[in-house]
Order: structure tokens, then sequence, then C-alpha cells
């Protein structure tokens, strides 16, 4: 029997093979570092009179903490400035590269690991973050750790686990006009709810997949971690070599021909078999918003706010009662009357330069409405340049809108860009759970192009309203 | 980490699903730099509520926390677990628990038990109607209990050794310090890195 992708790259990463109850023992070819997760991490290496094992494979950039105005001065709140200045202190002391708030490579850890091309096919990443799984688009097993797991890492370069369950989500067909990753990815979660990828690496297969670019790729992967999955994977093919050649550190000259001849070899075997599948029509979807408090709570935006009357399960009749609860929402309001109070376009989902593209695509020539406001976080320094580069940034600020400077931003709110009790978001992120986005905001999970009609119109909207 | 054989608390039934761990510690309590001290940031949104249970005595002494499926969804962070365990808990009891959420448990020596959702619906109805119930779980044995109700449950056998022994993972990784270094010179030398490796 042949193998799958996931099982590929475990194979090829195996230290140890665990016996009876143990677990594998892994290798990390990448990993990835910022300041939220690390700061006890360093602390436990350094109680225990530990180095970090490889420096070399490891980077780290400040991203959760930053405000995105005012990026020349002290971060204001004291305890974000001590992480940050924590963060530093501990990559000085053990040899780590850092991109600082300011530096031209700095950015949301899952935007700066691929486009500095250090993400590559094949290897494995890791990240004190549950969105590592976005770098499983370019065929690299990636997930998220917890802070003990960090340590793990810093200290050995390895990690002890036991293998996953595998689960191809074949998506086939076109997507129609309008209709984006981010779509397919909230469906396939709503399909298989908030635990259906519980212990499985999702594969995305199939001809919808095969025609995305790399960005809409990483969104789906991205959000693997909110149907419960460790990890999303695609396999390699010439639209991920593409997007690599070139960048700072992919490989060049004959490393390059070896390593795409690996590549290649990165993919499922015709004979593998999956422990479970699941398959999404990609002809038939339309965009897709969330109405509750779950990214698994999501329907197609010309859909109505549910009934919870009309469920028969008593804990998910409760759970939609709670969710329309916080949300404030009413069963059965039609979604696309539903008013927002902001729009966020941004985050390690869709903060990537196609993501901004196509949000200013629908914003030129229009203007944001009234009520509403729009804040634009690229996900990188280096995407913010190149939005500068092409003008879009003038086409956000001549519809109204905001343009800041990188890093996670609304998506989570421990920077001062938050909602404030009540208010009600359009966002670009992947987590609407209660008081995600600042304490008491109500937030639904959509599209960039989506968001960019909803920042228009002032309820949710897909582009075809205007 | 300290050996978890039994442990006997005050059990506290939590009648939610998804419990996410924005929900166990929000974002805003992530800035500290320290590993203890997370009390007060456990469920902080929810314990604004006066009616939460964590505000009702005698839950407020809890040490069992009894949730619906899914809990620990979402964010990796571990201060979710650190924040149970600074609060007081040793044991979560659900139906099924998130991956990462899991892991960090038992790599803090807190016991995420899995068991059946009708025993935590058993479960919730004793400590519903007796409050102050106290549960007994043991780690050996692999069983819940409380006045006559005992019920199994389920946690992989690697945890439940290395939480029996209290060994910590590192140092259990650093006795393969030989396979590593063997590992590392196979290595593809088209492989990627963030800078110069240092000179040993």
């Amino acid at each position: 029997m042949g193998s799958t992708l996931a099982e590929k790259v475990w194979n090829e990463h195996l230290v140890r093979r665990g016996e009876g109850d143990e677990p594998d023992l892994l290798y990390i070819d990448l990993h990835l570092v910022h300041e939220v997760t690390s700061p006890q991490a360093f602390e436990g290496l350094r109680l225990a009179d530990r180095a970090v094992r490889r420096p070399d494979l490891t980077l780290a950039t400040e991203d959760h903490n930053v405000p995105t105005e005012g990026v020349e001065l002290p971060i204001a709140d004291p305890v974000s400035r001590t992480q940050v200045e924590t963060l530093r202190k501990n990559c000085a002391d053990f040899g780590v590269r850092l991109h600082p708030m300011g530096d031209a490579e700095q950015g949301i850890v899952h935007v700066v690991g691929p486009q500095l091309g250090l993400t590559q096919p094949g290897t494995t990443v890791v990240c004190g973050d549950s969105h590592t799984s976005t770098h499983g688009a370019f065929g690299a097993l990636a997930f998220g750790i917890g802070t003990s797991e960090v340590e793990h890492v810093l200290a050995t370069q390895t990690l002890p686990l036991r293998p996953f369950r595998t689960m191809a989500v074949n998506i086939e067909g076109t997507l129609r006009p309008g209709v984006t990753s981010k779509d397919v990815i909230l469906a396939v979660i709503s399909k298989i709810g908030t635990g259906g990828g519980q212990g499985y690496v999702l594969e995305y297969r199939g001809s919808a997949v095969e025609s995305m670019t790399m960005e809409a790729r990483m969104t789906m992967c991205n959000m693997s971690i909110e149907a419960g999955a460790r990890a999303g994977m695609i396999a390699p093919d010439e639209t991920t070599f593409e997007y690599l050649k070139g960048r700072s550190h992919a490989p060049s000259g004959a490393d390059w021909d070896a390593a795409v001849e690996h590549w290649k070899s990165l993919r499922t075997d015709s004979d593998a078999v999956y422990d479970a599948e699941v398959t999404i029509d990609a002809d038939s979807l339309t965009p897709f918003v969330t109405w509750g408090t779950n990214p698994g709570q999501g329907l197609p935006l010309g859909e109505r706010v549910p009934d919870p009357e009309s469920i028969a399960d008593e804990e998910s009749r409760a759970a939609t009662e709670k969710a329309l609860e916080y949300m404030g929402l009413r069963a059965g309001t039609p979604l696309r009357d539903v008013a927002v109070d902001t729009v966020f376009l941004g985050s390690c989902t869709n903060g990537r330069i196609e993501d901004l593209r196509s949000a200013a695509g629908i914003l030129r020539d229009r203007r944001v409405a009234d009520d509403v406001r729009m804040l634009v976080v690229p996900g990188s320094m280096r995407v913010r340049e190149q939005a500068e580069e092409e003008g879009l940034h003038e086409v956000f600020e001549a519809a109204g809108a905001e343009w800041r400077q990188a890093g996670c931003s609304m998506c989570l709110g421990m920077n001062p860009d938050q909602l404030t009790p009540g208010e009600r978001s359009a966002s670009t992120s992947n987590r609407n759970f209660e008081g995600r986005q600042g304490k008491g905001g109500r937030t639904h999970l959509v599209s960039p192009v989506v968001a960019a009609a909803t920042a228009v119109r002032g309820t949710l909207s897909s582009p075809e309203d205007l | 980490m300290e050996p978890f054989t039994t442990h006997t608390g005050i059990g506290v039934p939590l009648r939610r699903s998804n419990v996410d761990t924005d929900q166990i510690i929000p974002a805003v309590y992530l800035k500290r730099v320290a590993r203890t001290g997370f009390e007060d940031a456990l469920f902080a949104a929810w314990r604004a509520d006066e009616d939460f249970i964590l505000n009702v005595e005698p839950f407020n002494r809890g040490s069992v926390l009894v949730a619906g499926p899914d809990f620990g969804t979402g964010s990796s962070r571990e201060h979710a677990v650190w924040a149970l365990k600074d609060y007081g808990f040793r044991v979560v009891i659900s139906s099924r628990f998130a991956d990462i959420f899991r892991g960090n448990a038992g790599k803090q020596g807190l016991l995420a038990a899995r068991c059946e959702q009708s025993d935590v619906e058993l479960l919730w109805k004793l400590l519903e109607s007796e409050p102050g119930t106290e549960v007994t779980v043991d780690l050996e044995a692999r069983t819940v209990s409380a006045k006559e109700l005992t019920i199994g449950f389920e946690v992989d056998e690697y945890t439940r050794w290395r939480l029996l022994e209290g060994f910590d993972d590192i140092g259990l990784t650093m006795r393969s310090e030989d396979s590593i270094d063997a590992f590392e010179r196979t290595r593809p030398g088209f492989l990627p890195t963030t800078q110069p490796a240092p000179t040993v």
C-alpha cells in the first residue's frame, strides 16, 4: 500500500520510531517563534541551563502585540511592551534571528515564513501558534504547539508525537467568480464541525485546489485548525515551485534542481488509503459567512439566521440559542440584513497581497459606508510595501479605510485594535469566538471580497450586491 | 513534574460545549511573561456574571471540571492549562478534547480524562443535585467515582505513564541525543537555514 503526503513527510523526519505506547520522535526543520507563547519556554531553558540547539533553524518575529500605528514609538501598553522586550532579550541571549517592529521583514509569523522562502515542501514546521497549519499549503507538515513543546523544540529540535490520521478533503469543480478559498474552508468547517478534523491531518485536493494560487491555498490550510485538525496540507506542484523560486531562502542552482526533484515525489500515492474522506462541490459554493460564535456556525450569505426552535438536538439547540444571544441576532433575519460597525481586512488568514488586491478591486471608486470603520492591516511589512508599490493603499484611503502597519491586530485584539462591547465586525480573520476581537465584540468571518462589499453597503454583502 | 496518581476534589459541572481557549483565558491575559499567577484569568469573561458556576459556593473551591464536548478548541495557548491549574483544577473531564489542549495538559500534569457523553451527563446531574460532591479520579485504575457512581475514562497510555511517573519530556528526549545527531547528518543540503549554523 502506498503512502499519503502526510505520511511521507512524517517518515522522512523520523529520528526514532516509538516502541509500544511511546510516541515517535520527529525532527523539526523550521521553528517559528513570536512574543506571546515563547517567554516561558526561554525561561525554562534558562532554569535547566540548556541552549537553543539549532538557532539556524529558528526565526522570531513580533506580531501579536504590536500596534499598527505609531510603530516608531515605544509600545504604550506596558504589559505588551514587556513581552516584546522579553522576546528581544531572549533572542539576543540565545542567538535567535529576530525581525522586530519597524524591520522590513517584520510581520505575522505565518506570512513571514512563506515570503522569505523558508517554508518549503516536505519540511516540518512548528510554532507556538495554532495557525501554523498555514504552511501546509506548500506540502509542509506544519502545526501549532504549546509552550512546553516550544521549549522542547528549542532544546532538542525534535518533538515526541504520535502519528496523525489522514483525511482527504476533495474539492472538485470550479469556484464561481467572487467565491474564494475562504468560502471553501468555511463551508468545510460547517460541514465537518469544529471537532470533525480532530486527530487528523487534512489534505486538500481536487481540481479546485489545483487551480488555486499559493495565497488561496494558505488561507485554506490556515483554518484547518478551526475544524479541529492539527494540520492541513496540499501537495506541492508547479504553482508552489513558481512561488518559491527566487525567494531569499529558497534553494538556488544545483540545490534548486535537487530540491524540485524531491518535492515532486511529495504526492499521495494512487494506492494510498486515507482514514477518512469528505467531498465538497466547488461549483455550487457561494460566499459563506458565520453567524455564531464558533467557525463551524456558518451559512451561505443568501441564507437567514438559523432558528433554534427548528433544531431537534438539545445540545445543538442550546448552543445556537447561546450564540444568537451573544451575537444579538434574531432567528430568521436574512444574513444580508445584518449591519456591521467595523470591517477588518488582515490576519494570517487573509492578510497577504492577493487578499489586499481583491478587496481593493471592489473598493476602487467606491466609499466605505458612513457609519462603518474599515481597518486594512497588511500581514507583513513586505506585503505593505508591495501594496504601496501597486497603489492599493491609495484605493483604501480614498474609500475611507484606515491603512495600517503589519501585525495580528484585530484578529485577536492583543494590541489596541479591538471591538468595543456590542460592536459588530465583518472580519477576514479566523475566529468568531466570544470576545475574540475585544470583550463583548461580535464577529462575522468573511472573505476579503465580502469584507470589502460589506464595508461599502454597511450590511453583510457580496460583490454581486453592489 | 509532580506525579499524578489519584485526586479527590469538588466536581464542577460546566454545561457548555465548544469551550474554546479564548473563553478559558482571554488573549488580554497572554501578555504576561511568567508561568504562574493566571488564576484570576480563568474564564475571565464568564466570571463577570455572578451566576457563573465558579462564582457559586462551593463550586469556587472545585478541582475537577466536568465539561461538554470539544473542550479546549482554538488557540494553542498553554496559558489555558496554566490558568486551570493555577485556579486549582487537577482534572478536566469531557467527551472530546481538542488535540493541542490535551497535549498541553499532559505536559503540565493536568489530567484530561475522556469520558462518554452519557457518563458526563450522569456526573452533571449528580453534581448539580448535590453541590459540593467530591469526585475521585484514579489514574491507575482509570476511573472517576462520586457517591455511588463509578465510570471509566480514557487517556493515552504514554501520557498516563508520564503523569504517573512525573517525567518531563525534554529529559526523556535528551536520552536520544545520539539519534538526533545521527539524523542531522542525513538532512539534505538544500534545506533552508535562517542564519549561518553555529560553529561548534
